[in-house]
């Protein structure tokens, strides 16, 4: 019965999202003011059915209800219960209806702004919200139904949840990462109203860019959360893999990256408008591709959910209508979008041009090795796979130059900067990088020109910014929180380019065959096996390793475990971690070769905690820059407007 | 030429060198970073090239896994149920859902006799799941098939 009322409210929400699109994007006659004003509610009411529809999933999971096909191959009655909840996103139906939802909150929190907007502008944003919604509801509803009964064959006990889903990681990675795809619909939404209403203005960018902040910090924790995950839970100690399913997160990443440094210039400057209007639909487009490569199953990959050509092909049109749709738009509507405003080389709107061509190319290369293969076998039947090199041999000079752009940003003034400004950065802080960075690689092994490049500019970025916040703060007191926002993100990407080029060259990886009490040597480490023994969890049986690993005169032991879950009968790998901000110990057992002995894999991995640790710092100055008071003041300047306005009697 | 055309000039030509750069660094990348996969009898009748990086896969026969007892060296036999098998080598550990009857893929090089130095063993991590590269191979032995819908009919 729970499951009936879950799938009547998609259906009403669909009903909702139909007439909110229709209602938002074209009643502006005269006599519709009516229907324009219910957009809001027909927008609330869509949050509401969604919710409703997703909770009575929830209640399903929780309540065991096999008969709902959904739950009976994610579930299981052990799973412990916290799982249980989360599994309502462990696959492809439950996930979209995540998707769904926080789409609708997306809109709902736009709703509560609705005072800094114009009217017909802000219901023409509802209304490309709402056609974006309806399109994911019919998806679900027509080709993916989480509800589907399994009547009569009801089966007694459910087939499990997938063991790698049962961790920490699928409580917040996909709630968070979602946000962050869906959330590029705002700025999408707000490109098209803006090119609907031909006011493609400062005004325009500096509504934009709070909701463009706001999902792009959502999407680099996702991101970040999901690489942290699949470390410590894959059992193999890597941190990125160029997996398709990652490439598919890392292109909106890299787009939204792109167009919230082209907002800046659109805003403070009122160029880049075309660039910026394009940055703005691919960011979304990157998010619906992404949700193409995950779903469709035309890719090879650890993420991927069972295949279902239906699916692939109705996420592809609907791509396709998308990308479509708002490219004839822009096309008819953005032609003249022009301005007449020049800048020198030397100055902020330059380089801001040389992250934004940085970037693209970025997105590019992983476009290329992600989408290749399913070219090629298009055309020639055969398959091929793209290794890791392919992508690390572009992204490791890309992001350097891009470093360099970065650190050069606090001296750069608008329009042209004097000579004289950039002077002291290059004759005192970067040689003073230089000197450090030197030091520093000369303790590294093995050494690399890459790795001293890397120390060099990222210490070059955290210089150039601790210095100018310092310079700032002796000229007042008080710092914008949108200057500090930004200080913080590139000291984030700095902190992470550190974590990256040390992890990346510096760790120590051995695979050994371990008897009891062998004693390996790791880097600086020891590792002495003392044994497996049998342990027993909630819904698994495993052997657990004991490993003593002796650094210097601290000694700790680690306890990897290898489970056997009951339900599936499905074995996994918990690595034992002793996590610490220089240097990660990780150990994760193989198998069992005979007389107590067991294939072990030893890793050494200092610093890779910077690599999170500099995403969520970039994340949180993402998030700060949005409260700063420039987007609070939109209001109180409109009160005073409209209150002038009425003063002098020409209200309506 | 006035100051305005100028910049734009430079912007074109900017965005011109750009493209044409990545583009050609793109197809140099790929030439030496492309993996092709063969299916098992592509491996025996020789149109796998030897001595160059590219995948292979199929199902891990059974009884054929074998290891070495001193090492992490391990010998098995990939087959397609249809009469072509190749004898795949690998030292390190194998993942999770390694399983003699379960479909993978391997990376590495043939050698000269034809045994298939793997640098890198992937199984599928989900057991709904199955790498596309082998979806073809599993429709076609229809034993596999007919096992598999056999146990999904019983409740």
């Amino acid at each position: 019965m729970i499951a009936e009322l879950g799938q009547l409210s998609l259906a009403l929400a669909a009903c909702l999202a139909l007439t909110a699109a229709a209602a938002g994007l074209f009643a502006h006659g005269p006599g519709t003011q009516l229907l324009r004003q219910s957009t809001v509610s027909m927008v609330v009411g869509q949050f509401v059915f969604a919710a409703l529809a997703f909770a009575a999933l929830v209640y399903s999971f929780a309540t065991d209800d096999f008969s709902v096909s959904y739950v009976a191959t994610h579930s299981n009655s052990l799973l412990p219960l916290p799982y249980k909840i989360s599994a309502t996103w462990g696959g492809h139906e439950g996930s979209f209806l995540l998707w769904i939802l926080i789409m609708t909150i997306w809109m709902l929190l736009l709703t509560l702004r609705r005072d800094n907007y114009p009217v017909r502008f802000f219901s023409r944003v509802l209304g490309t919200m709402s056609l974006m919604n309806l399109g994911f509801l019919c998806f679900a509803l027509f080709t993916s139904n989480p509800f589907e009964r399994l009547i009569p064959m009801t089966p007694v006990d459910g087939a499990d949840l997938n063991p790698l889903l049962q961790d920490f990681g699928l409580i917040v990675h996909p709630p968070l990462l979602y946000a962050g795809y869906v959330g590029l619909s705002v700025p999408f939404s707000f490109a098209v109203a803006a090119l609907l209403e031909k006011r493609v203005d400062a005004a325009w960018a500096r509504w934009s860019r709070p909701w463009t902040n706001f999902a792009w910090a959502f999407l680099s924790v996702g991101i970040a959360l999901g690489s942290w995950w699949a470390y410590y839970e894959l059992g193999w100690g890597g941190w990125w893999f160029w997996d398709p399913v990652e490439n598919a997160s890392f292109m909106p990443w890299l787009a939204a990256t792109a167009l919230i440094h082209s907002l800046a210039v659109t805003e403070k400057r009122g160029t880049f408008k075309s660039w910026t209007l394009l940055l703005a639909i691919a960011g979304f487009s990157l998010s619906l591709l992404g949700a193409f490569i995950v779903r469709s199953g035309v890719l090879t990959s650890v993420h991927a959910f069972a295949v279902d050509p239906e699916r692939g092909m109705y996420i592809l049109i609907f791509l396709g209508a998308v990308v479509g749709g708002s490219l004839t738009l822009y096309g008819l509507r953005a032609y003249g979008e022009r301005a007449d405003v020049g800048f020198k080389i030397l100055s902020r709107e330059f380089f801001m041009l040389i992250n934004n061509v940085i970037l693209v190319v970025s997105l590019a290369v992983v476009m290329w090795g992600t989408l290749a293969p399913i070219g090629y076998e298009a055309l020639s039947g055969g398959r091929i796979s793209i290794g890791v090199p392919f992508f690390n041999m572009f992204f490791v000079p890309l992001m350097l130059l891009l470093g360099v752009a970065v650190a050069l940003v606090p001296v750069l003034n608008w329009k042209r900067t004097p000579w004289q400004s950039i002077k002291s950065t290059l004759t005192a802080v970067l040689p003073v990088s230089v000197l450090l960075g030197g030091v520093w690689w000369y303790t590294t092994d093995p050494k690399s020109a890459g790795v001293l490049a890397a120390l060099i500019i990222a210490l070059w970025i955290v210089f150039t910014h601790l210095l100018d916040l310092v310079k700032r703060l002796r000229q007042s007191r008080r710092l914008p929180l949108a200057y500090v926002g930004m200080s913080l993100a590139h000291i984030g990407f700095a902190v992470s380019v550190l974590g990256i080029a040390i992890t990346a060259t510096q760790s120590v990886e051995e695979d050994v065959r371990m008897a009891p009490n062998d004693v390996t040597a790791l880097g600086i480490e020891e590792v002495r096996f003392l044994g497996v023994r049998e342990v027993q969890g909630p819904n698994y049986v495993a052997q657990q390793g004991v490993f003593v690993v002796t650094n210097g005169n601290r000694t700790f032991e680690l306890r990897p475990e290898k489970r056997r879950y009951l339900a599936g009968g499905n074995i996994m790998t918990e690595a034992g971690i002793d996590a610490g901000l220089f240097a990660d110990t990780y150990i994760s057992l193989g198998e069992p070769l005979g007389g107590g002995a067991w294939a072990v894999r030893l890793h050494y991995k200092p610093m890779v905690r910077w690599i999170w640790l500099g995403a969520l710092l970039f994340a949180f100055g993402g998030m700060l820059a949005v409260m700063d008071k420039r987007y609070r003041k939109l209001r109180t300047r409109r009160d005073v407007a409209i209150k002038a306005a009425l003063g002098s009697g020409t209200a309506g | 030429m006035n100051p305005k055309r100028k910049s734009r000039l430079y912007l074109a030509l900017f965005l011109l060198v750009a493209v044409a750069g990545t583009t050609a660094a793109l197809m140099v990348a790929m030439e030496e970073n492309i993996n092709m996969f063969y299916p098992p009898d592509q491996v025996v009748d020789g149109t796998a090239p030897l001595e160059r990086t590219i995948r292979a896969g199929g199902m891990v026969k059974a009884g054929s896994v074998s290891r070495d007892p001193e090492s992490l060296q391990v010998e098995f036999t990939i087959t397609d149920h249809l009469g072509s098998d190749f004898i795949v080598s690998f030292t390190g550990i194998l993942p999770d859902l390694f399983r003699e009857g379960q479909g993978i893929i391997v990376q590495g090089e043939l050698d000269q006799q034809g045994k298939f130095m793997a640098r890198e063993v992937l199984a599928k991590h989900d057991e709904n799941y199955m790498p596309p590269e082998l979806m073809d191979m599993v429709a076609e032995s229809g034993k596999n098939a007919e096992a598999k819908a056999a146990a999904k009919a019983t409740p």
